[in-house]
């Protein structure tokens, strides 16, 4: 290995992957709730700060309601603010997440993607964020740790554009991207600094030539205030292109809002999110050497939802089975296959759908259970259709 | 961040677009909203009675109770609504409510 | 090749899969996270996960390394790992409790001083059983009880990778110099006098 290389390379837990990535970002404000259901994020950022590695606050908040409520006011001070949390944490948050995106705070948050009690579960499932999915926030996910450290340092660009300031939040699956080592290859500090120089907001607070922050908006402009919200979203895919691209020429990784693998010809297609996406993979690879046409649809962005870019992939697919870590009681299915129903049908599309609800509580995905849906795909083409429209996978009835 | 028009916008003559980004306002829009006619009663001051103790003006809610030069106190008749605060704090009764 | 390099411990996908045994207190995720680490700085590719739980001193703990020539996608639990380490003396005696899954062929680890000859009649087929005397060598190196290295040295000895010198590197990092160079006395130690028992 040449030097530089040995520079580039680490071997780093998710968690430290993302604390490294915000330690380059040159944060200014950490705010955060440091006991349980905290995560090794932000003790890694505060040995940074305590070491003299990141000059930056670092402020104890007594309560994950209160951290965010920090992060508001440092991020609408002109400060480059970060925050982390996870399941009760992110629920505990919920109100001031609104507040967050809706005065168009560019805060980056990293959230490593736990259950909700009860009963009491501290394992990996998706019920923490897919409870913030419609709070005005972006929401990225990662696959491995690699994806955790670029989407952070993404996520800082991408928040604070100018059209957008919109928090963002990073996840990541909890303990099986978290607590995982795994290689990465890092940027230099001074590509990083290139990558994200660190811009004064266009609404920042400024003593000389205040504003009113936080108004009341009656019945009279409260949707319009909405609508403009809604606009801000609408141009956020256009940005994250933009930063991918230029990431692309610092680091040589390619992303997209969509991952996707085996897609072009297959006839079934996995739809999932997070470190399921390349356990996934891995399977499909194995069917695809079997020549049986099977592919695999990862979403980094989830939040806005890239319903065309999903829509043109699943095209000319026979046969989808949604994978959902969370789910919505009482409800039509999962979150995501709610989500995807509705794509295909907005845009006519009637292939066969099933809705697998998996892995709640940390429940391991094994090879086997990929390999087992995968083949149920096969089945239901040949039979056109699912024998039901939504499996509590591995369930013990 | 651009100038908003308040005025307009009381008159309802705007649209999603020219609203102000994430509802943060530049003009100093409750110096423009004069809430005066909220008043009944309005108070009235009795110079020669005031010994510029200054409780009126340290018990106004809305900061209508102006300081003057060595602490004399007058009425911002644009703001007042009227309250009686001050009436009632007075230590020597030096303001009235009267009807306007 | 990972596998290649290393007899017959056969694959498919030319991976390894590890999975520690031991107590909790006893390093056992310190020390998977360690052989990531190292691995990965020699150059290869491989992942470290603990078995999430709430971690009490005493209790038994598990943690996986995976180590591959190529990028590693799996993110699910090991079944089936290709070797087994058992860190703790009394969980070595009662290895049979902690060998379920442990593929034909595969290595089995054992922390043991004087229980060899009793244990050699019972040894699992078709498995290859090392020991390390972990007891011994840490009293005589540190005078107290270090298990996880000798075991990481003994398997390193097998494994032929990774790289002593790389192992040691990732141990600087991590501990203050006393404690490392105890540390370096110890997997040297384990190193050259892991046996073979069957």
């Amino acid at each position: 290995m040449s030097k530089l290389e040995y520079v580039r390379k680490m071997a780093l837990m998710g968690d430290e992957a993302v604390a490294y990535a915000v330690k380059q970002a040159d944060v200014d404000v950490i705010a955060a709730y440091p006991i349980t259901p905290q995560t090794i994020i932000v003790e890694r950022l505060s040995k940074y700060v305590a070491d003299g590695e990141l000059n930056a606050s670092f402020i104890q908040a007594e309560s994950e309601h209160s951290a965010l409520s920090i992060c508001i006011g440092s991020a609408l001070a002109g400060a480059r603010t970060f925050t982390s949390t996870a399941s009760q944490g992110l629920a505990l948050m919920h109100e001031v997440l609104y507040i967050a995106s809706s005065m168009r705070a560019p805060i980056v948050m990293a959230i490593a993607n736990r259950a909700l009690n009860s009963p009491l579960n501290i394992h990996c499932d998706h019920s923490d964020i897919m409870g913030a999915r419609d709070t005005g926030w972006i929401h990225l996910f990662a696959n491995n740790v690699q994806q955790a450290y670029d989407l952070t340092l993404m996520a800082f660009k991408i928040s604070e554009d100018p059209d957008l300031l919109i928090p963002v939040s990073v996840n990541l699956d909890g303990f099986i991207l978290t607590h995982s080592i795994e290689p990465l290859e890092v940027l230099l500090d001074e590509e990083v600094h290139q990558f994200i120089p660190h811009e004064p907001y266009p609404h920042e607070i400024d003593f000389g030539n205040p504003l009113a922050y936080g108004v009341m908006a009656l019945p009279d402009t409260y949707m319009e205030f909405k609508r403009q919200f809604q606009e801000a979203m609408l141009k956020v895919p256009e940005v994250f292109h933009k930063t991918t691209r230029e990431f692309y020429t610092i680091s040589g990784r390619t992303y997209k809002s969509l991952t996707s693998y085996f897609t072009e010809d297959a006839e079934a297609v996995v739809i999932a999110l997070g470190s399921t996406v390349e356990t996934l993979k891995y399977v499909a690879r194995k069917f695809r050497e079997k020549n049986i046409k099977v592919g695999v649809l990862g979403l980094t962005m989830y939040r806005p939802f890239p319903e065309k870019e999903i829509v043109k992939v699943l095209e000319n697919v026979r046969c989808i089975a949604v994978l959902d870590r969370a789910y919505s009681y009482g409800g039509v299915g999962g979150p995501l296959y709610t989500d995807i129903l509705a794509s295909l049908y907005k845009n006519g599309m009637k292939p066969i759908v099933a809705d697998f609800v998996y892995g709640l509580g940390g429940r391991d995905f094994k090879l086997t259970d990929s390999e087992e849906i995968f083949r149920k795909m096969m089945k239901a083409i040949e039979c056109n259709g699912f024998e039901r429209d939504i499996y509590w996978w591995g369930v013990k009835e | 961040m651009a100038e908003v028009d308040v005025k307009k916008i009381a008159r309802g003559d705007f649209t999603w677009r020219s609203l102000p980004l994430a509802a943060m306002i530049k003009v100093p829009t409750s110096l423009e909203y004069k809430t005066s006619d909220w008043r009944i009663e309005k108070p009235e001051i009795d110079q020669s009675k005031c010994i510029k103790c200054l409780l009126c003006w340290i018990y106004c809610p809305d900061m209508s109770i102006k300081r003057l030069d060595e602490g004399r106190v007058e009425v911002d008749y644009d703001f007042c609504k009227g309250c009686g605060i001050c009436a009632e704090v007075c230590p020597t009764k030096a303001i009235k409510m009267v009807e306007e | 090749m990972v596998k290649n390099r290393y007899v017959n411990l056969l694959n498919e996908d030319q991976m390894i899969e590890i999975r520690w045994h031991g107590r909790g207190g006893q390093g056992v995720v310190t020390v998977s996270d360690i052989m990531a680490r190292s691995i990965i700085m020699g150059g290869k590719y491989a992942q470290h996960f603990p078995e999430f739980g709430p971690e009490r001193s005493g209790a038994p703990v598990k943690a996986f390394t995976r180590i591959s020539d190529e990028p590693i996608e799996i993110h699910s639990g090991v079944y089936n790992p290709d070797i087994v380490v058992i860190i703790d003396e009394g969980m070595s005696k009662n290895f049979n409790l902690y060998i379920q899954g442990l593929k034909e062929n595969g290595l089995l680890f054992l922390n043991l001083g004087d229980m060899r000859d009793q244990i050699k009649q019972n040894l699992p087929k078709n498995v290859r059983v090392y020991v390390v005397n972990a007891k011994k060598i840490s009293y005589e190196e540190a005078g107290k009880p270090i298990f996880n290295i000798p075991m990481l040295g003994g398997l390193v000895k097998v494994l032929r990778m990774p790289d002593l010198n790389t192992i040691e590197e990732v141990l600087s990092r991590r501990f203050p110099s006393e404690l490392f160079e105890v540390n370096i006395r110890i997997l040297r130690r384990a190193y050259e006098e892991v046996e073979s028992i069957g």
